[in-house]
């Protein structure tokens, strides 16, 4: 991982409601951030004596947020995003790290590049995670390095943007993967049925000419890769972006059988559906796709009763001339780091009455516990001094050009969200601030 | 941006009044007595697929109004060297388009172009999506034959997945109360097509389709997109293809419709072809009085 560095002096978070659900704390307290570690955490006004304070009155205080899925473009895509603009986005959106992908130009999955995406050169202004490739140039015939890459300092393997396909592939990446406590992250789509598809298949798919993706795409995947994880010991096994009921199925099935199975869920997987798409308008188009009403109010109620670990945005920043074409041409993804946690608080907190409480978790302890972040997701005395402060009640406009990232292909472009991120802290050091 | 006034980009969203407009218009249009309704105006036709009978008509529905047109094909133009849909919309409005006639493979292309340039944009045709024009013409034909839409049934028999004519054809329909059979096995015609407009059921079987019915539409199966399927051209032949016997169990005075080109011993027998109630040439004839009125309408002269 690459980290922006430590702040020496000490910095006191005063006044503020902390929300660290890992630690069961939900109160008004005070957090004393010294030497890019959690130094204190007390009742208000306990802790004297800092060098820097931060009013925090009126906010919530919490571990600095943790997004599992990121592209961010480099190497190669640099017209995209790069790993400065990437994590500025991110900082802006309340992440203090961040999990990047591997399908790039070239396809991370070498120590090489492992470490070239750790140089400071990169400019990273929050934490940076490797994924690295689980198949050479995640061609999915033959596994990478996974010892190598773990040494490293990779923090899981996926073909992410493809499935790791072959049954036989996927079964040695996750022994190999148990071996080393590494987990392998899947894309579930089985590329053989949606060959020219370009949205969800159903009804809307078919009154716009569209050829479709089908549920039994992505649950199919899912089930055998469950079945997988249930039968190898150690196997651990990291859902990209679920996005249909019937995959949650599996899943929970895996969970119940006590496999070791975790898996995230995007933003716009839980605030839209295919119906919502107008007239072919590319932003709308990402894949997996956005799904239909039951499979949205599935993962609801999943995110609800504590199913889910993690809220990942799958930020998947393009440059206008890859999307503002045929709509079956253009790029799958959209951006997603700077409206996440808005969207969540919207339609999560304030529509679902999902507590807030729950929400911090998917974006803190949650992600860490799916990658083994040690020291992060929760703000215990000895974490790293990572912080994410935010205003829950505060309503605003998000203004896609005026978006951080490089990219501004959003369908939320204009949309008016409640609840925004007001400071982001990285290793004590105030990265962001609103 | 908003779609140019004019633009004809599908039938879902147009209403029923501004569709007997252009009906009634239609029948006003002679391509024998030239009205100069578009004299000067320059008419862009770019077509992303190769086409006869919608590209010579929209040809000849132009110039018989005075208008110019210059025909842009994917083959041997800039498309062919890699240009963006887009840089192609900005050069042809660049170079004076007044109107852009656009015939693609992908659905949705004619949008795309219509959401970044300021003339009107006709789709004639966008992959599996929408045929506006057919389906206007197909209206136009359904009227002069039976002259009105109250109380019909129509069959459309054949490939309606992957036919942007049924999809038009439907949402046309139906908002005149027309009671629409699509007729089929589930490989083309998936269940979901219900959902596709008001008043629309599935069936397999061809008798359940024909029973009762004014019109008879039929498509052409194209062998390439059977192969891949689990049915085969004999199966489908036996099942599904339009013979006298067949069309004897439709209403004495049906008529057969067929969007084209046919394929003789496939969808349809000969003598059904050539048959009386056959008006596969009318809709042909009617392509043209129909496209003029499009056309017409896209420069705010269709009064
Ligand atoms: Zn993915």
């Amino acid at each position: 991982m690459t980290s922006p560095g430590k702040n020496r002096s000490s910095l006191l978070i005063k006044g503020g409601h902390l929300i660290d659900p890992a630690a069961r704390i939900d109160a008004p307290m005070d957090v004393l951030l010294k030497d890019g570690r959690v130094a204190e955490v007390a009742p208000p006004n306990k802790i004297k004596g800092a060098d820097e304070k931060f009013d925090a009155r009126g906010l919530i205080v919490a571990p600095g947020f943790i997004d599992l899925h990121a592209h961010l473009r480099e190497p190669g895509q640099t017209h995209n995003e790069t790993i400065a603009t990437g994590t500025a986005a991110a900082a802006a959106g309340g992440f203090t790290s961040v999990c990047t992908m591997p399908n790039t130009v070239p396809v991370v999955d070498s120590v090489e590049w492992i470490e070239w995406l750790c140089q400071p050169e990169r400019g990273a202004v929050v934490n940076v995670f490797a994924i690295a490739a689980a198949t050479r140039s995640s061609k999915g015939a033959t596994l990478t390095d996974f010892r190598a890459l773990h040494t490293a300092g990779a923090i899981a393997v996926t073909d992410d943007g493809k499935p790791i396909l072959e049954d036989g592939i996927m079964r040695e990446a996750l022994v190999l993967g148990g071996e080393l406590n590494f987990p392998v992250v899947q894309h579930a789509e089985d590329t053989r049925m949606t060959e020219n598809c370009s949205m969800h298949a159903g009804a809307r798919s078919f009154r716009l000419g569209l050829r479709g993706m089908t549920a039994a795409a992505e649950a199919s995947i899912v089930e055998r890769d469950v079945q997988l994880a249930m039968q190898i010991p150690n196997a651990r096994l990291h859902v990209a972006h679920l996005s249909t009921a019937d995959a949650l199925k599996s899943v929970r099935r895996g969970k119940r059988a006590k496999a070791r199975v975790t898996f995230e869920v995007t933003p716009h997987h839980f605030t839209l559906t295919d119906e919502d798409m107008r007239d072919y308008d590319s932003n709308y188009k990402m894949n997996p796709p956005l799904r239909s009403a039951s499979d949205l109010e599935a993962i609801l109620v999943a995110l609800a009763d504590g199913t889910v670990d993690a809220i990942a945005t799958d930020h998947a920043p393009h440059a206008a001339h890859e999307k503002e074409m045929e709509f079956e041409r253009a790029a799958f993804g959209i951006t997603g780091l700077e409206t996440a946690l808005a969207l969540s608080i919207t339609r999560l907190h304030r529509e679902k009455r999902i507590p807030l409480a729950r929400i911090v978790e998917l974006f803190t302890a949650g992600p860490a516990r799916c990658f083994d972040l040690r020291g992060r997701g929760s703000l215990v005395r000895g974490s790293v001094a990572d912080v994410t402060v935010f205003d829950p009640k505060k309503k605003w406009t998000f203004d896609a050009a005026k978006s951080r990232s490089k990219s501004k292909n959003t369908p939320f472009d204009g949309w008016q969200l409640t609840g925004k991120v007001v400071a982001t802290i990285v290793g004590g050091k105030i990265v962001y601030s609103a | 941006m908003n779609p140019a006034r004019g633009s004809l980009l599908g039938i879902e969203h147009l209403e029923a009044a501004e569709i007997l407009r252009l009906l009634k218009f239609a029948r006003r249009m002679n391509p024998d007595k030239p009205r100069p309704l578009l004299k000067g105006k320059r008419v862009l036709l770019l077509f992303y697929e190769a086409s006869t009978r919608t590209r010579s008509s929209f040809e000849i529905a132009a110039k018989s109004m005075g208008a110019h047109t210059v025909l842009i094909q994917s083959a041997g133009s800039s498309i062919e060297k890699g240009e963006s849909l887009l840089d192609t919309g900005y050069t042809v409005r660049a170079v004076g388009a007044d109107i852009i006639v656009i015939r693609h493979p992908n659905a949705g292309a004619p949008y795309v172009m219509a959401q970044h340039l300021d003339v009107p944009v006709i789709n004639a045709g966008d992959g599996l999506h929408e045929h506006p024009s057919q389906a206007l013409l197909d209206a136009y034909t359904i009227l002069r034959n039976k002259k009105t839409f109250k109380g019909l049934q129509i069959a459309i028999v054949g490939d309606i997945f992957h036919s942007r004519v049924a999809r038009s054809a439907c949402h046309l329909l139906s908002k005149f109360g027309v009671k629409i059979i699509l007729c089929g096995p589930p490989e083309l015609v998936p269940d979901i097509a219900t959902t596709i407009a008001p008043g629309v059921r599935v069936t397999r079987h061809i008798e359940d389709a024909l029973r009762g019915t004014d019109v008879v539409m039929l498509l052409r199966v194209q062998k390439e997109r059977l192969s891949g399927m689990k049915i085969d051209l004999p199966e489908y032949v036996a099942r599904y293809q339009m013979t006298p016997a067949r069309l004897k169990m439709a209403k004495k005075d049906a008529i057969v419709m067929h969007p084209g080109p046919i394929i003789r011993g496939l969808e349809l027998t000969s003598e059904v072809a050539d048959g009386t109630q056959a008006r596969i040439l009318e809709e042909v004839r009617n392509g043209v009085p129909t496209r003029m009125a499009i056309l017409a309408r896209a420069m705010g002269k269709m009064r």
